[in-house]
């Protein structure tokens, strides 16, 4: 029995000093030689693939099975989001934005009704602020499940999919009832959020927060112990926290290097301010650190949402300031301003004051900043998403080069990129 | 940026440095703006870099038209330890888009300047690798300009799939 043991824990060192060694230097240098073991092979992986999460297409330079370089390309699906939203009055906008990122819709939805309402300098209500951080941690969660099923799927743990997509279908059904939607709500407005909760939300919210702190329990469990995925992740494909700062990495992946960069804390917005949670941070910034730092938000999501549930402050859900916010539906059969202002907002909608705002907001893939110019008219004239997977796939390229191409995929599932996002 | 009067001083300090870089300061909505003159972005960003604004959080492109220099290019950037935004701003014409590329400093414009250019033809000087990037190799057009009119896209259909060169290629 102990031989074996020993055979296997020398078997273990001789492959953890191959996945550790620095091979991004030794490769540059190594003269290239004629056989066929040193013969460059460019591969082509996607756009249609499953391990590439979307519509990625990745042109791959490979030395026997070690990645030399690797150029992302991508654009398949470019629509153009940003192009219709200028010829949308703003309140059309919402539904437009939220489809660009679609596993972030109401980071979306808030990156740029926060850019709006800055313009218009409208307060939002409390209850609006709460009502608005409870979507957002859920939102949060959501995405975060879908990556940790897929990512899990990436690296062969089959049966996590079903697990995540189990609890993701929980809160998918926390956004019909409260939205009416599963997806692409357009739950957020510009001044607040279209309605409050229904009778009924609340009970089914507090449920879940008693139970997806267990539920993750299970999920870090089944990965955190296994060996095979403890393999895949420890120690591949590190970055420091220099190169991901220049490369203007941000989210998980920043934080995984030990940078507590989040935005909720560093510059509160919608009330983050009144909650208590945690930013958790990695030390070595590999692929476990980012799949343990993500693991890590859910939990402080939740507790998030609880709080906001448990303070949740009474009042209007949306600003009652009528030239933005469309009056409730009973004015209309009563009072003939509402009716005036609701034709009106239907129709042109709202002007906004002409200037230009860019509006940062933290999500689950880093900082989704929303750049809106206005020129006064009733539609905007530039729309523009800084999408933190646009910007954070720059960091495939240094994190992969001088890796086997297993860990290839490993970094891609763990870099969590949205294609919807990256294209817009 | 804490109030106009701080961004009046680091525009001061930035002119001290360089006569004609800062043209002009624009405190809006509680955030500094400093509106540059584009020859001087690299060097601007670099003092601005000492300055503690370590990190490039967005590059993005703007279409002022009617207005001249029409083509705008914008640059979010922020100061990690103090907490602190600043945006600089710059402008080009149409007739001559070209801006020095800022990827060589700040590795993370690479895709974003490629992107600016993609919608709206600005050229990076000094860019590694400026090519389309969300669009077709063989766009023809830049998208995002406030001329180039929405459906501006000829859509394929068995009548006209003669008339719309290249696509069988």
């Amino acid at each position: 029995m102990s031989e074996v043991g020993g055979g296997v824990s020398e078997y273990r060192q001789q492959e953890e000093s191959i996945t550790l060694s620095p091979l991004g230097e030794q490769i540059d240098d190594r003269p290239l030689a004629d056989d066929y073991s040193q013969e460059v092979l460019t591969l082509n992986i996607g756009p249609h693939h499953p391990a590439t999460h979307g519509v990625l297409r990745l042109l791959v330079s490979l030395q026997g099975e070690v990645v030399q370089d690797v150029k992302p390309i991508i654009g398949y699906v470019h629509t153009g989001i940003e192009k219709t939203c200028e010829d949308k009055a703003y309140w059309k906008v919402i539904p437009c934005v939220e489809r660009m990122d679609y596993l972030a819709y109401f980071f979306n939805a808030m990156a740029y009704c926060g850019a709006v309402e800055t313009l218009l300098e409208v307060e939002v209500p409390k209850r609006a602020q709460y009502l608005r951080v409870i979507h957002l941690e859920l939102n949060r969660i959501m995405s975060h499940l879908v990556w940790l099923g897929t990512s899990a799927l990436d690296l062969g743990a089959i049966s996590m999919v079903w697990y995540c997509f189990r609890d993701r279908e929980t809160i998918l059904d926390l956004f019909e009832y409260s939205t009416g939607q599963r997806m692409h709500t357009r739950y957020i407005q510009i001044g607040g959020v279209i309605e409050d909760i229904p009778t009924g939300f609340a009970e089914k919210l507090a449920e879940f927060v008693a139970q997806m702190p267990s539920h993750a329990d299970q999920y870090a469990d089944l990965l955190r112990k296994n060996e095979i995925v403890l393999q895949r992740l420890r120690g591949t494909c590190p970055l420091d926290e220099e190169t991901l700062l220049g490369l203007g990495v941000t989210g998980p992946l920043l934080r995984a290097a030990g940078n507590p960069w989040d935005l909720r804390k560093a510059a509160p917005y919608s009330s983050y301010e009144d909650f208590q949670f945690k930013i958790p941070v990695g030390t070595h910034g590999d692929n476990y650190d980012r799949f343990a730092v993500r693991l890590a938000e859910i939990y402080e999501s939740v507790k998030i949402i609880g709080q906001a549930l448990e303070g949740l402050p009474e009042g209007p859900h949306i600003t009652t300031d009528r030239k933005v916010a469309l009056p409730p539906r009973h004015e209309l059969a009563t009072s003939m301003e509402a009716l005036i202002h609701h034709f009106k907002l239907v129709t042109e909608g709202f002007r906004v004051p002409p200037g230009e705002v860019y509006h940062p907001i933290e999500g689950p893939r880093g900082e989704y900043g929303c750049f809106v110019r206005s020129d006064g008219s009733a539609k905007p004239a530039r729309v523009h998403m800084r999408d933190p997977s646009f910007v954070n796939l720059q960091a495939t390229r240094p994190a992969v080069r001088g890796a086997y191409i297993a860990d290839l995929i490993a970094t891609l599932a763990m870099l969590d990129p949205v294609l919807g996002g990256i294209d817009r | 940026m804490p109030d106009a009067t701080g961004l009046e001083l680091l525009a001061q300090e930035l002119r001290d440095e360089d006569a004609d870089s800062v043209l002009d300061t624009l405190y809006f909505r509680e955030k500094g703006q400093l509106i540059i003159s584009p020859a001087a972005i690299r060097a601007t960003l670099a003092r601005l870099r000492a300055r503690g604004y370590t990190f490039l959080a967005s590059v993005h492109g703007v279409d002022y038209y009617p207005e001249e220099p029409r083509l705008g290019v914008h640059y979010e950037l922020i100061d990690m330890r103090r907490v602190d935004r600043l945006t600089v701003k710059l402008r080009v014409p149409t007739s001559d888009p070209v801006v020095d590329s800022v990827t060589p400093d700040w590795p993370t414009a690479d895709h974003q300047e490629r992107e600016v250019y993609d919608m709206f033809g600005v050229l990076f000087h000094g860019h590694p690798d400026l090519r389309r990037i969300l669009m077709p190799e063989d766009y023809e057009g830049f998208p995002q300009r406030r001329d180039y009119p929405v459906g501006g896209e000829p859509i394929l259909f068995t009548h006209n799939e003669g008339k719309s060169p290249g696509w069988f290629r």
